[in-house]
């Protein structure tokens, strides 16, 4: 049993307390007697810290405590856990004040903490230290030698002739670079902890797992799970970077135990830089071989990222590759170089809009060589079932994708010719892309409450950074119980919920959703039984009965009834290859004189299922998007290699798309029912609104002006030197 | 480094003894003794910060605020950390992100780059205090209408900023619009609904 009918566009059942500024964020809770953290980092990138002085600032108005390698208290967990001896990085594991140790620029050598903001900012400032420096290595390009298999991916091959790309009749190579980026979420990052005795903790966290931060919690201080408390109802913004509890939110839980007072930690805009992940650097070189007619005979796609020294962060930048075109003949290889950096960690689309970069710019690259439209030579190529997995696409609607937005772009009236177009003195290019990721779907809990006065109230330990998670729960609650919007209220960032995943891969309207919709359907059991049914929005005596819910309540002794389901998929998962698809067509201008390249008009088609909550998906794909324009034009983390240090770690230079670079971004769903992702036949959403836009930009590019930049972001510069 | 410590510990205590000195002279009368252990105590340090903090008196939302603070508080800061007034946001604290825009005597600014105190007998309003009572401003309205946001932290600086773009002027087209909020980044990437939004509200003729 499923859903059967389309959603009505809805809006966000949390969006008056966000215009309203009554929406409260980690950082914004009153816990009396709250004391503020604020971090002195390291200023070389590798070496030990030879001295530090305290003392000044310690004598400082205000100061409550400093703490550094020589007093941080000990944070048992961290103790135990293994070292990373077995892994290709093979450094020592990275433990926050846990010793003189310098890892990577940026990294927390104090914690000052004061009674008022101002005052730990003013103490933080007077944290003077030496240091012994080593030699560092921050630079990938230098260090490819380093390059080692992490133990998570395997390479891939399959086909007879592994040569087929070098052999074949008409053939490319070439590389591709995806820079560092950072996540960048408006909302600064941090921790407000608090301890009442010595085990048991509270935090305001910025999580996109609220069930992970206590997990994380509970393991470093060695206390029982349910002794944490995790709050995190609203996030600003994620994008990945919280899908880590990061060290420094363990040391300020360590920090308010020792000192036995709240203590809160928002970091700095440059701090974001460099202890709460990016997307790593990763070089790609593709070699691609296709017939004159145009059938693809092989791929070979390896790409090479930097990591950590301490950790061995890997991701799925040639996945798509394995899958997307029905070529006999695909390897791919996914290489690590550890470098004296913090970790990266999933940035939105993660991998997959890395490699989509490479991959979709190669395609179209070929497609030009065969003398094919685009479109066409993908159509050409078109697998389908899934060639790494041999199963069928559980659903795959790409060919009426492709078909929609090359109509509504009016890809056939363009001239297709390179550098053939104009308006005015600007140059005028039309591109697109497919994105493609794993339509996934994890265990989930929910509880439902039916209140006597006809409320319902469902709770889930999942997270919201901004997609609209609660909008759409509430969606799949009204349409299974006829309940109307306003009488529903889905509650989360809650860790003492019942347990659902994070909010990361795009599966959480998948995963929390069959949720809803399992507690929602035994809900209706209940009533049955109980000779009640929800009935034209409220809930009424079943026919032959008389008795109210009140009344049914009341005989039961109940003040309400409440039942909680957990929820996952079946045997389908193995049986169908599942995914969501992204068609992306951007319409560019190319200034011949500058260099300077804007996104005039965008098309977006997403082929995700059945669309839970249209209105939310839509701003979904336009966020996408609008990250897309940012990897594709603008967005690039500067490392001066001499210092290992960001030189762009703020917003002034490190640009992330602001509304003058976002044109109209025109949506259209699909909206066809998965048979067999879920309950409510949804995709995830979240990821394909990005993957594959940045070669949109650059195969617009191409046509705009016969260049092809193969290293983002598009900045004038290579615009004009290519 | 030496140099540079040594002058950072010569400039920290200088005034720790300044302030020792002068907490010697007010208490003349009274033994030394207590004196010096009011100060180990820290006792020096409560009358530092009451000479440190200077009174403040402005209009937040139609309330009149008298507080005292230190003159290196930001208006943001006051009203995030001691004022409770946490719809508005800190996004870089640098002027860089638009999250921090309040309005000061009608005008917008960031927050963050204005010292509270230069507030002083001026009116902020913050997205506390644009709505009437429980009736949105026209603006929350449309932001809420065309989904002009997702995870809603930046959402207080647009819809502020998005009002002063109106009563400037600068909302005549979606281009100007585009130019004219581009002080404020969203993250999420609703852009494109923010536009909409405040389009909606200009043509909608609303006062705001």
């Amino acid at each position: 049993m499923g859903i059967d009918k389309k959603s009505e566009p809805l809006n966000r059942v949390d969006g008056r307390a966000k215009v309203t500024g009554k929406a409260k964020y980690f950082a914004e809770f009153e816990v009396p007697g709250v004391t503020f953290c604020v971090m002195v980092t390291s200023a070389i990138t590798r070496g030990t810290v030879a001295t530090i002085n305290t003392k000044t600032a310690e004598r400082a108005p205000g100061v409550l405590a400093v703490f550094t390698h020589l007093n941080m208290p000990a944070i048992p967990g961290w103790a135990e856990q293994g070292n990373n001896s077995k892994l290709p990085s093979g450094g020592e594991k990275y433990r926050m004040l846990g010793s003189n140790k310098i890892l990577f620029n940026g990294q927390p050598i104090a914690l000052v903490i004061a009674d008022t903001l101002e005052r730990a900012q003013h103490a933080a400032s007077l944290v003077t230290a030496t240091y012994n420096k080593a030699e560092h290595n921050t630079d990938l390009l230098k260090n490819k030698e380093k390059a080692a298999m992490p133990p998570r991916m395997g390479d891939y091959s399959r086909g007879t002739d592994k040569d087929a790309h070098n052999t074949a009749p008409v053939k490319l190579k070439a590389d591709y670079t995806v820079p560092v980026e950072v996540h960048n979420p408006m909302e600064l990052a941090g921790i407000l902890a608090f301890w009442e005795g010595g085990d048991k903790l509270t935090v305001y966290a910025k999580t996109q797992g609220v069930k992970s931060t206590q997990r994380t919690l509970a393991s470093a201080f060695k206390i029982d799970e349910k002794n944490v408390q995790v709050h995190s109802e609203f996030v600003g913004g994620g994008f990945g970077m919280g899908l880590r509890t990061w060290p420094q939110e363990v040391a300020v839980a360590a920090a308010a135990l020792k000192l036995k007072k709240p203590v809160k930690l928002v970091m700095t805009r440059e701090q974001m830089f460099t202890l709460v992940g990016y997307r790593p650097y990763t070089i790609q070189h593709i070699s691609m071989g296709a017939t004159q007619d145009g059938q693809l005979t092989g791929i070979y796609h390896e790409a090479t990222a930097e990591t950590a020294s301490y950790d061995d962060f890997t991701e799925g930048a040639v996945s798509m590759t394995r899958f997307m075109y029905a070529c006999p003949n695909v390897t791919t290889k996914y290489r690590i170089v550890p470098l004296d950096r913090g970790v990266p960690i999933w940035m939105r689309g993660p991998g997959e809009a890395t490699g989509a970069f490479a991959l979709e710019s190669a395609i179209d690259e070929m497609a030009y060589k065969v003398n094919m439209d685009p479109i066409q030579f993908r159509l050409k190529n078109f697998a389908e079932t899934d060639p790494e997995r041999n199963k069928p696409f559980s659903s795959n609607n790409l060919k009426e994708a492709y078909q929609l937005g090359s109509e509504k772009i009016g890809w056939a009236k363009r001239n297709p010719a390179p550098a053939s177009m104009k308006d005015g003195e600007w140059q005028v290019g039309y591109g697109m892309s497919t994105g493609v990721f794993g339509a996934h779907r994890g265990e989930s809990t929910c509880r439902a409450q039916l209140n006597p006065d006809g409320t319902l109230v469902l709770q889930s330990a999942t997270s919201d950074i901004g997609p609209g998670t609660s909008t759409a729960m509430v969606q799949i609650a009204h349409e299974v119980t006829g309940l109307p919007i306003e009488k529903i209220r889905f509650e989360l960032g809650n860790a003492a919920f019942p347990p659902s995943g994070s909010q990361g891969g795009s599966a959480t309207v998948s995963s929390v959703g069959s949720a809803v919709f399992d507690v929602c359907t035994a809900l209706k059991g209940i009533l049955t039984e109980a000779g009640l049914t929800f009935d034209n929005g409220t809930v009424k005596p079943a026919s032959g009965k008389s008795e109210s819910l009140q009344d049914v309540l009341s005989k039961q002794n109940k003040t309400f009834f409440e039942v909680t389901k957990s929820s996952k998929g079946g045997e389908e998962q193995n049986k169908y290859s599942m995914y969501s698809f992204s068609i992306h067509f951007a319409e560019v201008r190319v200034h011949p004189a500058t260099g300077v390249v804007r996104v005039k008009r965008v098309v977006t088609i997403a082929d995700s299922g059945r669309i839970v909550s249209p209105k939310t998906a839509a701003s979904q794909m336009i966020g996408g998007v609008t990250g897309g324009i940012g990897m594709a034009l603008t967005e690039e983390g500067v490392i001066d290699h001499r210092f290992g240090r960001f030189v762009n770690n703020n917003l002034a230079d490190y640009h992330v798309p602001v509304s003058a670079d976002v044109p109209h971004i025109e949506t259209i769903f699909i909206d066809k029912p998965d048979p067999y992702t879920n309950p409510m036949g949804s995709k995830g959403m979240g990821e394909i609104a990005l993957i594959g836009f940045s070669a949109a930009v650059a195969n617009a590019v191409y046509h705009a002006t016969g260049k092809r930049i193969r290293e983002l972001p598009i900045t004038p510069d290579k615009v004009l030197s290519a | 480094m030496d140099d540079q410590l040594k002058n950072e510990e010569h400039t920290g205590t200088s005034r720790r003894s300044f302030l020792k000195k002068s907490s010697l002279i007010t208490a003349l009368a009274l033994t030394p003794d207590p004196v010096l252990k009011a100060a180990e105590k820290g006792v020096d340090e409560q009358i530092a910060s009451a000479i440190e903090t200077m009174p403040l008196n402005v209009m937040i939302n139609g309330v009149k605020q008298s507080v005292r603070i230190e003159p290196r508080v930001t208006l943001l800061d006051l009203l995030r950390e001691r004022l409770h007034l946490t719809g508005t946001k800190k996004g870089c604290d640098h002027g860089q992100c638009g999250a921090c825009t309040v309005h000061v005597d009608g005008e917008r600014v960031n927050s963050c780059l204005t010292l509270a105190l230069t507030t002083e007998g001026r009116e902020v309003t913050t997205i506390e205090g644009l709505a009437d009572g429980d009736n949105l401003h026209p603006m929350q309205e449309a932001f809420l209408e065309h989904d002009g946001f997702q995870c809603g932290y930046c959402t207080p600086g647009q819809i502020m900023s998005a009002v002063c773009c109106i009563r400037e002027g600068h909302a005549n087209t979606p281009d100007e619009v585009r130019e004219y909020m581009s002080g404020n980044i969203c993250r999420c990437g609703a852009y494109s609904n923010i536009v909409d939004a405040i389009m909606n509200v200009k043509q909608g003729g609303k006062k705001v």
